[in-house]
């Protein structure tokens, strides 16, 4: 006979989710056809905040690693991008794809370095590899150098003729990622290997007696998150259409904001990332006047949310009112008398 | 044959710095498993704290230790007591992101305090005076200081930890909290004062830096991977071992250094992957983690 329990892992608040979600997106797919030039480039500026702080969350809220080298993955997709299109020929959005592919691979090495070290140890490993590639780049005449270089005129006018086009394309592909990474980390965590990730942070010694390998499972999430990054590091700088190894692999710029938005939002929640960026971009705009306060007020208010609300301005709203629009955990659910 | 020799023996009293960067992230991680990611931030702080000093007073910058140690000390403990303490216990996110989030402030209220022009400390002829020790051979004065004051400094440290009662107590709260506080070890003020003492160090380092390069605001990332790599290729825990982990860093930076400039970062960098790739816990490895 068949148990009478049932797992499932559909809410209410998830159908709900999935109709706000699909508004918000035909909302943001009309901007172009009504919106200015400056308007279009902060969406692009938020979606590719929003890409990063998915990618930085799998990893450090469901994979459990603290990473403070993400900055090495931007700079690796940016540069890549810039090698394809003007050493390689490659037209520029055909290049996105592949500048994450040219991270992932970067990354598999790069594991088995960093993968030698544990928690906060393994967070400050990253950052020094992030260091080495920054150096290492600095040197590549071919690639501009220390002071870097802009992508030539010629190559612009390939992604599309007219700077309109040009601005509608980024604008498409920057929601395009930001709509794919946050569903890449949703079906991920639906799927099997978000079991085993979920069973991992909660209980790794279990997780591991059941026959979850955490070595392979950490080190996937680890390449994923590389090729989501570079990829999003790629359509930055084709936004910018500039790029040096400071502002590629800048700290402060691709992770010390990035940690701040998942930190802030909710780390291990996947509306966390969606209300740190959105929480992110409204504290820049108040504080634009005032130069360095605004990282010290960001700085300040990451730290008291860790410490008084480590579950993140999304986990209060969440836990008050039991809302989860992304539901990723599994319930049981008994049989109907 | 001198030109390496001098490479090598530059760089291992450069190492003397990058131990004294160390040595108080090796203590504060050894007593309470804590990674201190506004270690270098700190350094920078306290640099900042060592120009105002002297400015005010006059004062030469080794005197001005005799504020500095005391006033980091204090900030040390009010920070540990007061901050880091709250994160303690609560798995690896807390303290590694509160940390980070320090570092991030300081960083910002020094450029707004002080802008981000560079500064340096001028120690007077003392700090380009040398020891000839052979025809093309010479050895600053300053640079070993330096090395001497990290070898008396790590040399104290470990006499402290092991050779005395408060030792033996910071030594039983990293070893095992409940049962030390089981014992009336009061580990809240036991870290505020491992951290107080940290800093004291770190005011060394910090005045030593800053006499012997310009610093700025944004110097501190830089000198936390400096030490954080130190400490790896010494080995975890292993005070001595820092200073080793500190001489073969400020070798590898010197002899890359010697053979393109603009490598001397990366070859310090290249250097502790090697030691990563090859002896994951490093040289000399005591703590087990």
């Amino acid at each position: 006979m068949a148990s009478p329990h049932t797992v499932h892992a559909g809410t209410r608040a998830g159908r709900l989710g999935a109709l706000l979600g699909a508004a918000t997106l035909l909302g943001l797919l009309s901007v172009p056809f009504w919106a200015g030039r400056a308007d279009m480039r902060l969406i692009v500026e938020m979606a590719c905040f929003l890409a990063l702080a998915q990618m930085w969350n799998l990893m450090a809220g469901y994979a459990g690693l603290v990473s403070i080298g993400q900055q090495a993955y931007v700079g690796i997709g940016g540069y890549a991008l810039f090698a394809l299109a003007m050493h390689g020929g490659v037209p520029p959005l055909l290049a996105l794809p592949l500048a994450g592919l040219i991270a992932a691979l970067v990354a598999v090495p790069t594991a088995f370095v960093v993968f030698r070290l544990r928690g906060a140890y393994f967070a400050i490993g990253t950052w020094v590899v992030a260091e080495v590639f920054r150096l290492s780049l600095a040197q590549v005449t071919a690639l501009g150098g220390g002071t870097g270089q802009s992508l030539p005129a010629a190559i612009v006018r390939a992604i599309a003729a007219s700077a309109e086009g040009r601005d509608r394309l980024i604008y498409f592909t920057g929601i395009a990622l930001a709509v794919g990474a946050t569903a890449l980390v949703f079906l991920l965590l639906r799927s099997r290997h978000g079991l085993a990730l979920t069973a991992l942070r909660d209980a790794e010694g279990a997780a591991e007696s059941l026959g979850v390998d955490s070595f392979r499972t950490r080190l996937w999430v680890y390449i994923v998150a590389a090729l989501g990054t570079g990829m999003i590091g790629a359509l930055i700088f084709l936004q910018k259409l500039r790029i040096s190894p400071d502002a590629a692999f800048s700290v402060g710029d691709w992770t010390a904001n990035v940690i701040f938005i998942v930190v802030i939002g909710g780390i291990g929640r996947i509306e966390g990332p969606i209300v740190g960026t959105l929480v992110f971009f409204a504290l820049r705009a108040l504080l634009a006047d005032y130069g360095t306060w605004y990282m010290i007020v960001l700085g300040a208010v990451a730290v008291v949310v860790m410490l008084k609300a480590p579950q993140g301005l999304w986990g209060l709203v969440a836990d008050r009112f039991d809302l989860d629009f992304f539901p990723v955990r599994r319930l049981v659910r008994g049989p109907t008398p | 044959m001198t030109a390496a020799i001098d490479t090598v023996l530059q760089g291992a009293l450069l190492g003397g710095l990058y131990a004294l960067f160390a040595a108080g992230l090796s203590l504060i991680f050894g007593i309470m498993r804590l990674v201190n990611i506004a270690h270098g931030d700190l350094i920078v702080l306290a640099a900042y704290i060592a120009l105002v000093v002297v400015q005010a007073t006059g004062i030469g910058p080794i005197e001005s230790l005799a504020v500095v140690v005391p006033v980091m000390f204090a900030i040390g403990y009010v920070l540990q007591r007061g901050l880091l303490n709250l994160t303690l216990d609560r798995g690896i996110l807390p303290p590694l992101l509160v940390t980070f989030g320090l570092s991030i402030i300081i960083q910002n209220v020094l450029l707004e305090g002080f802008s981000a022009d560079s500064r340096k400390l001028q120690a007077g002829a003392f700090e380009t005076a040398s020891l000839r020790l052979g025809a093309d051979l010479a050895v600053g004065w300053f640079p070993l200081l330096i090395f001497v004051t990290a070898v008396a400094v790590i040399a104290g440290l470990q006499a402290l930890l092991y050779r005395t009662r408060l030792g033996r107590a910071f030594r039983a709260v990293s070893d095992d909290p409940e049962a030390a506080r089981f014992y009336g070890v009061d580990n809240r003020h036991l870290f505020a004062l491992a951290m107080a003492l940290a800093l004291a160090v770190v005011s060394i380092a910090a005045v030593f830096l800053a006499v012997r390069t310009n610093f700025d605001p944004a110097v501190g990332p830089a000198r936390l991977l400096f030490a954080f790599e130190a400490v790896i290729i010494g080995g975890l825990g292993s005070l001595w071992g820092t200073l080793a982990g500190g001489i073969i860093l400020g070798v590898a930076q010197s002899v890359g250094a010697r053979i393109d400039p603009a490598w001397q970062l990366l070859a310090g960098h290249v250097a502790f992957l090697l030691v990563l790739v090859m002896r994951p816990r490093g040289l000399f490895p005591r703590a087990v983690d």
